[in-house]
């Protein structure tokens, strides 16, 4: 497995990633971490004509909270978002999950954008981009925009972005005083892939439960304060709406049955949570 | 740094082990078959190239990463350490080397450079890791043979030695 050929280029300033993606369009692919990407060059899933590493780029890194809203920017690794002191009281739901992206030798390098560019269905961090109703900084030479998660993510690995932008940052909304939050994800082996994935945030108006590895994206629905064999009723419905992907690792069925059990718990350990 | 064009070789410069080593790559080429191939490092293994199995793992710049997952290009200026640095002169293990030994844990040992790189750095950081944290680590790693036992036990008894403990 080894990848087919392309041009490098190790852009010095975003102004030069710009230029590139502006010429070059859909035949150019942003490298970050490399941790999605080159697996797809590998097995030859991407053939891009030039990669742009834009790890180098100074002003593309920082965490920082500015109205209510954790900014990641696009060369922060996933190791750094989780070593991030003020995670924990920030965002306790994205404290919960970044523990599950990939494993730590992975995570070391792995970007926190690069997860949501690629989207996996499967990926925790697109999850927890819909869970929390965040956004994605986009921009191009021409242009810069934001785009709220729930459109961002089309399907199966693809996304709202246009082939001369590249995502700026990842901005997850601060968790709000009194909210309860649980993430819990069934996976052959801790770190792999998830077969099913599911965060919960309890608020006073009810509980959002947000499932991905099942749908061709992470998917959201409200179970307001349903309980008993209510709950239980809402989430068969919703197991069946999704869709469910069959795979070498999980049945349709299997998937559909851990929404039901694994999508409870994580609703009741929310909730269970909420001060 | 220009472009580099994906029909020729460039010359790639990073510290490995200590030593400044230069080799020429095309774009494409993983830094597992830079190390291996153009610099003659074969201590570290290519197993899937996909970045399950982590026994290529290195240290790249101080933290643990999947060599299969790098292009050699990405890691120019780099500095690296391979198994082949672990051992403090020839003819001596290290602490966590000879802590395998002891505890048989390895079999075939193929996916011991990457296991040792892994912990080498793991026990630098946490000194005095519990059998769940060091398991929950060694998720990023498969092995065929030893069903992990030994393994955790040898990480646990070098992190003991370590910390000054006695053999």
């Amino acid at each position: 497995m080894k990848p087919a050929k392309f041009d490098y280029l190790r852009a010095a300033s975003l102004a030069e990633a710009h230029e590139t993606l502006a010429v070059e369009g859909g035949d150019a692919s942003i490298i970050a971490g490399g941790q999605t990407l080159v697996p797809l060059l590998s097995m030859r899933m991407a053939r891009p004509k030039v990669l742009v590493d834009i790890m180098h780029v100074a002003e593309l890194g920082g965490i920082a909270v500015k109205d209510n809203t954790i900014r990641v920017a696009a060369t922060e690794r996933q190791a750094s978002l989780l070593a991030w002191p003020e995670l924990t009281k920030r965002q306790p739901l994205l404290s919960l999950a970044m523990p599950w992206v990939g494993h730590a030798q992975t995570r070391t390098r792995g970007t926190v954008c690069g997860s949501v560019a690629l989207a996996d269905p499967s990926a925790e961090i697109p999850l927890a981009l819909i869970a929390l109703d965040g956004e994605i900084e986009l921009s191009s030479a021409k242009s810069k925009r934001r785009v709220a998660a729930g459109d961002f993510f089309t399907g199966l690995m693809s996304t709202a972005r246009e082939d001369d932008e590249l995502i700026e940052a990842v901005r997850f909304p601060c968790a709000k005083p009194g909210d309860g939050h649980a993430f819990r994800e069934f996976a052959r082996r801790h770190g792999d892939f998830a077969i099913v994935a599911c965060a919960a945030v309890a608020t006073a108006q009810g509980t959002r439960l947000t499932i991905g590895g099942v749908a061709d994206r992470p998917t959201a629905q409200d179970f307001g304060t349903l309980d008993g064999s209510a709950l239980d009723d809402a989430l068969q419905d919703f197991a069946v709406t999704l869709e469910a992907r069959e795979d070498l690792n999980a049945t349709a069925g299997q998937r559909r049955d851990l929404v039901r059990k694994l999508g409870r718990q994580t609703i009741e350990e929310a909730r269970a949570c909420r001060a | 740094m220009p472009r580099l064009s994906a029909e020729q070789r460039h010359r790639v410069r990073l510290t490995l082990n200590g030593r400044a080593v230069e080799g020429d790559a095309e774009p494409r080429m993983l830094l597992t078959d830079f190390l291996r191939h153009v610099l003659g490092a074969t201590g570290t293994h290519v197993g899937c190239e996909h970045g399950v199995c982590g026994a290529c793992t290195i240290d790249i710049d101080g933290a643990p990463a999947r060599a299969c997952l790098t292009l050699a290009v990405q890691a120019d200026g780099a500095t690296i350490r391979t198994v082949e640095g672990l051992a403090p002169e020839p003819g001596r293990l290290s602490v966590l080397q000879e802590a395998f030994r002891r505890h048989h844990a390895l079999q075939c040992g193929f996916c011991t450079p990457g296991i040792l790189m892994s912990l080498d750095i793991y026990l630098r950081d946490n000194p005095s890791p519990s059998e769940t944290e060091l398991r929950e680590f060694l998720g990023g790693h498969l092995c065929r043979c030893t069903g992990y036992v030994p393994i955790v036990a040898a990480a646990l008894d070098a992190a003991r030695l370590l910390k000054g403990g006695h053999a």
